[in-house]
């Protein structure tokens, strides 16, 4: 286990350096009209090129990349060249990364707290009230865009329980329908997927020969219904966590919170090439991780998964 | 038992005690079923009153976008009215008899825009989820089953999951010039990692089970092992998958409009109508031109959701006549 654990770590650390290599490519495949954005008509051809060679963008490739990697070696993500000049980057996500991460986390807490125990009651109360209900909330929150039902969440709950519309710190009472919009969808999901695995569990013949041999049925539910039906969704567990950072770009520009949400958007379309690097290296290593993670658990938790050597061809 | 048993002294019913004899043909019959497995599968989803009303709307609005440009009276998508009155253009005009869901803020028909712009995102949305579903569920399928590829695809499928969308979204768009075409390479092109994945942790997950490994002992190919042990087993929650794909790939058109990335605003599509109606909804009178897009589109995507799950419940065979 311990050698497969090395084995995968070292493989994370290949990706991420392969993913980094590629954007910094793609980036680079961009158009040079692209970094000037209104003002590639007002300088001359000298001042452009003033400019790309300032930020680097003249040298040969393979010194670009020499430099970018020695940089980030003594861990310098460097400093963003047109989302904020000369600003260091670091310094951009210290101030941003809060918001999305106290956002998230909630989001994210109310969507277990709320959406597991749903889900369960749903496959236990299988095609009575609690189901059609349960069934018709995940069916329009899963069908219908987010975008769309976050517009009208914004324009109908805040007139009807008087909530300010824009997020503000002197506000706490703004705090709550961000966060609570967030969550909608992640009830949706986790409810629906337990419905769906418990439902699958509860008609296996091993829970009934537990009935046929008299346990207790909060008994069977505990320890075996519950335990199989976690293990498919412990996968994606670890990358819900980290992802709350990257916020989510809807609800942040429909309550005007700075945080990360329209960041990357707004970097690539931008092309301020060294945040959209440093973006894709911390987002990057947030999705290889939790994939990572997931495996992990899911392999420690079901002994019947064997990731490695095992089995044939 | 028809004999009811007042006390266990009493008469005993001999025929509560006779040998139970193995009889052949009882024995066929408890597992036997007179229909085939897609029969069965449409018998089943025929019972569902809910599934088969979403059918019959799909149904009702994929023929009512395809022939309503040949309605009488109906109006251009693009063209802006003139007032007769002022001469001006028709901006933000309510709905009322003439225009039926009212115009826009340029003076464009909602109503013909709406369908238009239905029939272009259902293009787009049943395009996209087809391929996702067919790459997705070949790569899955092998990237789970076969061990030595295994590896090679989870290092392939972590670079592409880690390249943002938007990056590729955005050079494809500047390479090709942005249009439904585009719009649909680019989709496809980012699309079917998410499928794929999926299969794969289906597939690993059922890849070492007993009946498996009594195939590979017996000898079957791969190819055989997964078509015949692994997908059917998978069918149902590879359709809720499928369902959930054309839904989701005119989400992606709404979230790609929204960041500006989707189609130009000449070609009416869902996306575009939810911006538009995005930029007046605060004003309460002109809230007309963001719910008639968010009603349509709602519809449409609901629809498709219930027939997929309904679809995915009757392809198990637990639920089969």
């Amino acid at each position: 286990m311990v050698q497969y654990v090395l084995k995968r770590l070292f493989q994370s650390i290949l990706t991420l350096i392969v993913v980094i290599t590629i954007v910094f490519l793609l980036m680079r495949l961009m158009p040079e009209e692209g970094y000037f954005g209104t003002n590639y008509e007002k300088l001359d051809q000298a001042q452009r090129e003033a400019i790309l060679q300032s930020m680097g963008l003249r040298d040969p490739l393979n010194v670009q990349i020499k430099n970018f990697y020695s940089q980030l070696l003594k861990g310098d993500l460097g400093k963003s060249i047109i989302y904020r000049p000369k600003v260091e980057i670091s310094s951009i996500l210290k101030t941003k990364i809060p918001y999305s991460l106290k956002f998230g986390l909630a989001a994210l807490t109310m969507s277990l707290l709320l959406g597991i125990p749903l889900g369960i009651t749903m496959a236990l109360n299988k095609n009575r009230i609690w189901d059609k209900l349960g069934t018709g909330y995940i069916v329009f929150i899963s069908a219908v865009p987010a975008a769309v039902y976050y517009l009208f969440l914004q324009i109908y709950v805040t007139s009807i329980l008087k909530l300010p519309i824009l997020f503000n710190l002197d506000k706490p009472l703004s705090w709550i329908l961000p966060a609570v919009s967030m969550s909608l969808g992640g009830i949706a999901s986790y409810a629906m997927w337990m419905r769906r695995y418990m439902v699958d569990e509860l008609n296996k013949d091993y829970v009934k020969l537990a009935r046929a041999k008299g346990l207790r049925n909060s008994r069977i539910m505990i320890n075996h219904v519950l335990r199989n039906a976690f293990v498919p969704m412990i996968q994606y567990l670890p990358s819900a966590i980290l992802y709350t950072i990257a916020g989510s770009i809807y609800i942040e520009s429909l309550y005007s919170i700075p945080g990360m949400g329209g960041l990357l958007v707004d970097a690539i379309q931008r092309q301020d090439n060294t945040l959209v690097q440093a973006l894709v290296l911390i987002y990057s290593s947030i999705g290889i991780f939790g994939l990572f993670l997931g495996d992990i658990l899911m392999a420690i938790l079901d002994p019947r998964i064997k990731l490695k050597r095992g089995g044939s061809r | 038992m028809s004999a009811k048993i007042e006390k266990l002294s009493h008469e005993l019913n001999k025929s509560l005690f006779e040998f139970a004899e193995f009889d052949e043909r009882e024995a066929e019959r408890g597992g036997y079923s007179n229909y085939s497995y897609w029969r069965s599968t449409l018998m089943v989803f025929s019972q569902n009153r809910i599934a088969k009303f979403c059918l019959y709307l799909v149904i009702v609005l994929l023929t009512f976008t395809i022939i309503q440009p040949l309605l009488p009276n109906q109006k251009s998508p693009t063209e802006i009215t003139i007032d007769e009155k002022t001469g001006m253009q028709l901006r933000n005009h309510e709905p009322d008899s003439q225009f039926w869901f009212g115009t826009n803020s340029i003076g464009q028909d909602l109503w013909a825009r709406i369908w238009s712009g239905t029939r272009t995102s259902l293009l787009i949305g049943i395009l996209v989820g087809v391929w996702e579903a067919i790459i997705g569920i070949v790569i899955g399928a092998l990237w789970g089953y076969v061990r030595s590829l295994d590896r090679i695809i989870t290092e392939i499928y972590n670079v592409l999951d880690n390249i943002p969308n938007t990056i590729i979204l955005v050079l494809l768009t500047y390479i090709l010039r942005p249009s439904i075409p585009t719009l649909i390479f680019a989709m496809c092109m980012t699309g079917w990692l998410s499928m794929a994945r999926f299969v794969r942790n289906q597939i690993i997950i059922i890849r070492d089970r007993e009946y498996n490994l009594a195939s590979r002992c017996l000898g079957t190919p791969i190819s055989r092992i997964i078509s015949r042990n692994l997908l059917p087993y998978l069918v149902s929650v590879i359709m809720l998958r499928m369902a959930l794909a054309i839904p989701g790939a005119i989400g992606s058109e709404v979230f790609l409009t929204y960041i500006g990335l989707g189609l130009p605003i000449n070609i009416p599509s869902l996306g575009n109508l939810i911006n538009e109606g995005r930029g007046v909804m605060m004003v309460a009178s002109l809230r007309y031109q963001l719910i008639f897009p968010a009603l349509v589109l709602s519809l449409i995507t609901i629809s498709f959701y219930v027939i997929g799950n309904a679809f995915a419940d009757a392809a198990d065979p637990r639920n089969h006549v």
